[in-house]
């Protein structure tokens, strides 16, 4: 059988040692560079995470090897494509545990997907006076397509409240539910707090009130293996750059049967079967929801990412990164004048704080000369900040490649803020 | 570091931690909203007005420290003004903060304004520095007084 893009490298763990991290990061080119002249630290992979050699590499393989259009050729190149395009299709079918590839729809993003979803399904299926039940940790990714819907067909949108730690109240969240609920869309990982929420439990709710599910996953799928089959979620979304992989692809799983019953998305061409101007048949799922030529070269690179991913493993991932964050939290817990925002039991990924005197933006300008990443802002999630009585965190994010050394670095940029403002 | 500290001047600093005029005003003629989606800062200025002049000038909002600190300095500098003048101030400051004209040009017509000159070279924070002025000029939009664009 011919090696193809993604065929390079075993499906399984290097090892069950512990991440050694100093090692991991040759993979990633860009971490050696400096910015303003000190070494890179990058807290930023929350809003994208940098990429691997092996997901460069592929990109570079396809666009100079075997560029061309999927699904249609008859030529070599096109076949060669097509047959990596699908190949990343079950690549992605087999790191989230998948029953069959036809579930994994390629899509531009988690926005996308979610989209994708309100468009299609919110549109068939929910009708005035119904309700779509978010919470209060949403990102505006997965209030707005909701919202839209909602002003489309008269359905009223519903959110469950977070206690001030920035945990769901999974009781109210209960008690929201009824027969009236006919989809709940939940983030799995916060992407401003960083909060996990009990997603196995909010779909096991949901279910028994007879709502589908959506999970936005778009932080949730980076940092720990899961089962979306175990998970049971009827839709889950998730980004190919926050992965690992490149930007412009990302991912709609949906449940075989659910994503068969749903319309069409967007029209064009790969999604029909056949076009008359009286009648238009369309494909199977996915390529039904996925009109146009798609982003190829993206979603061979999202390939190589979760095949680096299990080739490295998840769970060493998912147990050095939670070294590190433990790490980082307490260290910023220790530090006078920072103020933690968000204090979930579960997190993953990302610690929120403000530091006393400085305003998030002035933290971030001041670290950036540090040559330290972070965001500052409101993280798309204003209702959010709006709950936890901020306009604004500094929000640090971490990545697989992660050293514990790097939140030193902050900490000690944290500082030089709070001198530059003394 | 010496950029840094060409950014957050020591007027910049105590203009941030104790904003002047900052309140809003009961008789104002005038006020507008400014808001920075990026980032989330949020003002607003009030005006009153004594024939062609800007008689008194405030504003309210929360933000980092240079668009509260170039709210400040613009609250105090802007009263008394004619439309014409707070114009002319307002881009010479957009100038300066964007990097068209150097500090040495912008000094003799901003007076303390300038101050704000190291914005120049942190090209993410000039909205900051900008937006009251954006919103001071909403403001003199509403009264239908005409603003020059350039």
């Amino acid at each position: 059988m011919r090696r193809g893009i993604l065929a390079a490298g075993p499906i399984r763990p290097r090892s069950h040692d512990p991440l050694d991290i100093r090692s991991l990061r040759e993979d990633f080119p860009i971490l050696r560079r400096t910015v303003q002249g000190k070494p890179l630290v990058y807290l930023d992979s929350s809003a994208t995470a940098q990429k691997p050699r092996a997901v460069v590499d592929a990109l570079e393989r396809f666009y100079l090897t075997e560029s061309s259009n999927v699904h249609r050729g008859v030529h070599e190149l096109s076949l060669r494509a097509t047959e990596d395009y699908e190949r990343a299709r079950v690549r992605v079918q087999q790191f989230i545990g998948a029953a069959d590839e036809r579930e994994i729809v390629f899509t531009r993003g988690t926005t996308e997907s979610i989209n994708l979803v309100a468009r299609s399904l919110g549109d068939q299926r929910i009708g005035r006076g119904d309700e779509i039940l978010i919470t209060e940790m949403e990102h505006h990714s997965n209030i707005v397509p909701w919202q839209l819907l909602c002003e489309r067909t008269g359905a009223v949108l519903r959110v469950a409240p977070v206690d001030d730690g920035g945990e769901l109240l999974i009781d109210e969240f209960e008690n929201m539910l009824s027969s009236a609920t006919k989809l709940v869309a939940v983030t799995h990982v916060s992407n401003a707090l960083g909060t996990c929420n009990p997603v196995e439990r909010i779909v096991e709710l949901a279910h028994s009130a007879g709502a589908l599910v959506l999970i936005d996953g778009a932080q949730g799928i980076v940092h720990e293996r899961f089962d979306i089959q175990r998970l049971g979620c009827d839709f889950y979304a998730f980004s190919g750059h926050k992965l690992y992989g490149p930007t412009g692809i990302g991912v709609l799983y949906g449940k075989l049967d659910v994503l068969e019953s749903m319309p069409p998305f967007l029209g064009g061409g790969d999604m029909i079967r056949s076009v008359t101007f009286e009648k238009t048949t369309y494909n199977d799922v996915p390529h039904k929801f996925e009109a146009g030529t798609p982003d190829i070269g993206g979603a061979i690179g999202l390939g190589a990412a979760v095949g680096y991913l299990q080739r490295v493993g998840m769970d060493r991932i998912t147990a050095s990164e939670q070294t590190v964050l433990t790490y980082g939290v307490g260290l910023l817990e220790s530090l006078p004048r920072v103020q933690l925002v968000g204090k979930a039991g579960r997190r993953s990924g990302v610690v929120s704080f403000n530091v006393e005197g400085v305003h998030p933006h002035d933290v971030g300008t001041i670290l950036d000369q540090e040559g330290i990443a972070v965001r500052a802002g409101h993280h798309c999630a204003q209702p959010l900040m709006e709950r936890m009585g901020v306009s604004a965190t500094v929000r640090a994010s971490i990545g697989c490649y992660t050293l514990s050394e790097e939140f030193d670095a902050l900490a000690a940029g944290i500082r030089k803020a709070i001198e530059v403002f003394d | 570091m010496s950029d840094l500290r060409d950014l957050y001047q020591e007027v910049i600093l105590d203009h941030s931690k104790q904003p002047r005029q900052f309140r809003a005003l009961d008789d104002a003629d005038v006020s507008a909203d400014g808001f920075n989606p990026l980032c989330g800062d949020k003002l607003t200025v009030f005006l009153r007005n004594a024939g062609d002049r800007v008689d008194e000038a405030t504003f309210q909002g929360s933000g980092c420290a240079i668009s509260m600190a170039s709210a400040s300095m613009m609250a105090e500098a802007v009263r008394g003004a004619t439309v014409a003048e707070i114009e002319a101030l307002s881009q010479t400051f957009l100038d300066l903060v964007t990097g068209k004209i150097d500090f040495d040009a912008a000094a003799p017509r901003l007076g303390k304004l300038a101050v704000f000159g190291g914005v120049s070279k942190f090209p993410v924070r000039v909205k900051c520095a900008t937006l009251a002025w954006h919103t001071l000029r909403a403001a003199l939009d509403r009264r239908d007084t005409p603003v020059s664009t350039e």
